[in-house]
């Protein structure tokens, strides 16, 4: 009751009409029998007397020259406009029984949110040498659905032979959170190959997080210069447990399991590698 | 801060003349290379009468021990408070310090629209070193407040309250008069703020779900969220985990106070000056009567807690008899809180609540019919673009699209659906004086909010600013439309209009809908407002959650002249 009292005193002084404090209560029931405000349910275009063309009110004032910058720079900042983005997905030294070998996987943008150019460089390489297998992509990608993007551009292989691809495929996020990169490469000697990437984050806590990822490798033919086998080649499947420290900047270890089979596996017993390797990992993940 | 007491304002010292002609800390340096200068200070001063100077500069800021850089009206966050008088003309003499454009925004005022603020809408801005005169009549009363339209410099500190005096008699009684006005304190530049977002979805969000949460969700729960791709934890954009919430620019542990006697009746003029929060507010043991909502008067109404939207502002009755209030601002995802204490003698405090459990989406907040009881997605599409009418642009820029959207202009707000005390919603406002014109709308305009949260893309009708910035919303001179809002994202968004007020159609008659300027429209749902088109001139329309709007939600609003 100790509430009841101001609340007399200022309904005093309000208008008969706004009495009931509690004026609007269950109106939401009574506006389903008689609509206490009621209006057209149904679009329609304005009338001829709402004019048409661009707002210019601010010119017949200010002048259109002087208006010119500040419009221009309100259309720059109000949607699409570009951001860089740096990742190092993967930056990771894989310790294996035979030789260490150290690995990257970064990828970027600069770009709009519909509108990119990305670029990709992912190798590999034993502790010591130089790569075993190296490749830049740059390539431009355009949303075509809310989570994906179709990217195509050029891929150049810089390790072993001199290798150069065109290069179509998707980039998003698959339901149930899967980040996908799929593509297809064509390389300048009519060779076709496909790889295929998934990867799903499962927080354990806030910060600590699980990232199995699997990818594979399969090519339309054999290409003995390269030790491709027609078919699956390469399938890799591992997991990545890492700490952000901060969102941009997380290490991590994990382990890791890659096969060569069919055709693949042949070309690497000929060349005496083995079929399958089993590797610890410890890198970070970054982004900025 | 100093009361403003009913009868007689009490002046803090050193207010703007000393600052308005040249301040130290607003020597033109560049905004982000030196942190030094002279530190902006925390709370406000009063400035009024005819002729009234501003300036806008930079300089080092820091709140409970975290270094900041800012941009303040007059050397302070907030800035001053303008008090002006209704039926007086105002010269308000803006000097810009920075060294990038600047502009002032007059938030809720009726005003000539070429002294809305808003440069690129209503004028070119102010350059660097430039003075900039606004001069307008004031035709309102009530509790507004302003901020600036430039960039994100609003994120920084450039905002500050504005209270009007009404002509004749308050309908309310008090015996005191006091502001509190809510934002944030980061230290991060609102730049990468903008940046995190587009770049790493969920990126300040500290209350995922995870496999060590105690979040009420069954395995079938959490597999129908990850298969949509949506978050159910989505509440804030921005959280705790960087921002300090403010109270009169005071964080939670630097005892920001109001003095009041026991048994005085209070006027506490609540202004969500947030970039990007929403607030639940509660006096524990205090009983709130709310007599404003964004400065018109409504009729008093008796609550326990209310949800403000990002730049509402809501006028409250109070009555303290104990010794100690907490008033409890919660950000609406309860990352984190502001503070201020009601105290009958300085340093007085009453408890500080333990925080509430962060709160989660729904399938409500989806748009599907809570009627349904179906907690799968069977037959359910997320995305059913046939449902959009013709007008909206279909694209990568929605992710989302309503399936049954109602209105719930009744909706108290995420976090507040299951308390056990009295909620404000919308439903619940009337107006107390009655509005001018009452006709019923000539037409209905249907306006889709839309979004893709994993690219950061905001929009109305499909499209982002950047897309439509030549195309206008166009209404008569005069006419009369009621304005459908149809929100096809998970967000909750506060939908302003620069220039005119609406009225909520709330179920109440056309002569006492609320007038507001500004609407929370609930993650997949509708509201409605009628719209009297009176005031010539080009307005901004957005959401006013500012990453929001520079991510696209914003739209120009075009009403002829007579």
């Amino acid at each position: 009751m100790r509430t009841l009292l101001p609340l007399l005193v200022l309904t005093a002084a309000t208008p008969l009409a706004a009495q009931d404090p509690h004026a609007g209560h269950d109106m939401g029931e009574a506006a389903e029998q008689a609509d206490p405000s009621p209006g057209p349910t149904m679009e329609t275009p304005p009338p001829p007397e709402a004019g048409e063309g661009p707002p210019r009110a601010a010119d017949a004032i200010w002048g259109a020259e002087a208006m010119t910058a500040s419009r221009e720079d309100l259309r720059k900042m109000h949607g699409d406009f570009p951001v860089f983005w740096f990742q190092g997905d993967r930056i990771e030294t894989q310790i294996r029984n035979r030789a260490d070998t150290y690995l990257w996987d970064i990828q970027g943008y600069y770009g709009g949110p519909t509108d990119r150019l990305w670029f990709k460089t992912e190798g590999e390489g034993e502790w010591g040498d130089a790569p075993e297998d190296a490749e830049l992509q740059a390539l431009y990608a355009k949303a075509i659905r809310p989570f994906w993007d179709i990217q195509a551009g050029v891929r150049h292989d810089i390790a072993g032979p001199d290798t150069t691809h065109a290069v179509i495929g998707i980039q998003g996020l698959a339901p149930y959170m899967f980040e996908v990169d799929a593509a297809l490469f064509l390389s300048h000697r009519g060779d076709l190959t496909a790889r295929i990437e998934a990867e799903i984050d499962q927080r354990i806590t806030q910060r600590l997080i699980l990232q199995p990822r699997v990818e594979a490798n399969l090519s339309a033919q054999s290409i003995p210069l390269l030790g491709i086998g027609a078919g699956l080649d390469q399938i890799e499947v591992g997991g990545r447990l890492r700490y952000e420290l901060r969102r941009e900047f997380a290490p991590y270890i994990g382990i890791e399991q890659s096969w060569r089979t069919g055709a693949g596996a042949d070309f690497a017993r000929a060349r005496g590698e083995g079929t399958s390797a089993t590797s610890l990992i410890a890198g970070i993940r970054f982004w900025f | 801060m100093s009361p403003i007491s009913r009868r007689g304002f009490v002046r803090a010292a050193g207010a703007a003349a000393g600052f308005a002609a040249m301040p130290a800390w607003a020597q033109g340096h560049s905004l982000h290379a030196t942190k030094g200068g002279t530190p902006i200070r925390v709370g406000f001063d009063e400035v009024r009468g005819a002729v009234i100077d501003l300036a806008v500069g930079h300089g080092p800021r820091m709140v409970q021990g975290r270094k900041g850089h800012g941009v303040a009206v007059n050397g302070s966050v907030p800035g001053p408070l303008i008090r002006l008088r209704e039926g007086q003309n105002v010269r308000l003499n803006v000097t810009n310090h920075l060294s990038e454009d600047t502009s002032i925004h007059w938030h809720g005022l009726l005003v000539p629209f070429h002294m809305d603020g808003v440069p690129g809408i209503s004028f070119p801005g102010i350059a660097p070193g430039q003075t900039f005169a606004y001069e307008f009549p004031v035709r309102q009363s009530g509790t507004y407040w302003y901020h600036s339209h430039s960039g994100l410099q609003e994120q920084q500190g450039h905002y500050g309250p504005l209270v009007i005096d009404p002509a004749g008699a308050e309908p309310a009684e008090y015996d005191r008069d006091y502001i509190l006005l809510l934002s944030e304190f980061t230290p991060l530049h609102p730049h990468r703020i903008m940046d995190r977002l587009r770049k790493g979805e969920g990126y300040f969000n500290y209350q995922q779900t995870a496999w060590a949460d105690d979040y009420p969700l069954s395995a079938a729960d959490r597999r129908m969220w990850a298969e949509m791709r949506m978050p159910a934890t989505d509440i804030a954009d921005v959280t705790g985990s960087t921002y300090t919430y403010l109270a009169n620019g005071r964080g939670p542990k630097e005892g920001m106070e109001f003095a009041f006697n026991p048994g005085e009746r209070i006027r506490l003029r609540v202004i969500n000056g947030a970039a990007q929060t929403f607030f639940n507010l509660r006096i524990p043991g205090l009983p709130m009567t709310v007599i404003a909502s964004d400065g018109q008067n409504v009729a008093p109404v008796e609550v326990d807690e209310f949800q403000i939207g990002t730049a509402e502002t809501y006028d409250i009755i109070i009555q303290p008899t104990a010794e100690a209030y907490t008033i409890v601002a919660e950000s609406m995802d309860r990352s984190g809180l502001a503070i201020a204490t009601l105290a009958s003698r300085p340093g007085a405090r009453a408890a500080i609540p333990p925080p509430r459990k962060p709160p989660l989406l729904d399938m409500g907040d989806m748009g599907m019919n809570h009627g349904d009881g179906a907690h799968s997605m069977d037959g359910m599409k997320m995305r059913d673009t046939l449902l959009l009418p013709p007008d909206v642009t279909v694209g990568p820029g929605i992710d989302m699209v309503s399936m049954a959207p109602v209105d719930k202009l009744g909706d108290p707000g995420l976090g507040l659906r299951d308390v056990e005390h009295r909620v404000l919603n919308y439903r619940m406002l009337a107006a107390l004086e009655p509005n001018a014109d009452t006709r019923e709308p000539s037409r209905l305009l249907e306006l889709h909010l839309t979004g893709n949260m994993e690219r950061y893309m905001w929009s109305f009708d499909g499209e982002m600013y950047s897309a439509v910035h030549d195309k206008p919303i166009r209404f008569a001179h005069d006419e009369r439309v009621r304005v459908k809002l149809v929100n096809n994202t998970m967000m909750a968004h506060p939908i302003h209009l620069h220039g005119m007020f609406f009225t909520l159609v709330n179920g109440e008659s056309p002569a006492h809908q609320p007038r507001k300027s500004v609407v929370i429209v609930q993650p997949g749902a509708s509201a409605q407002f009628d719209l009297t088109a009176d005031a010539p001139g080009d307005w901004a329309f957005h959401c006013h959650l500012l990453y929001h709007m520079h991510g696209g939600m914003m739209q120009t609003v075009t009403v002829m002249g007579p």
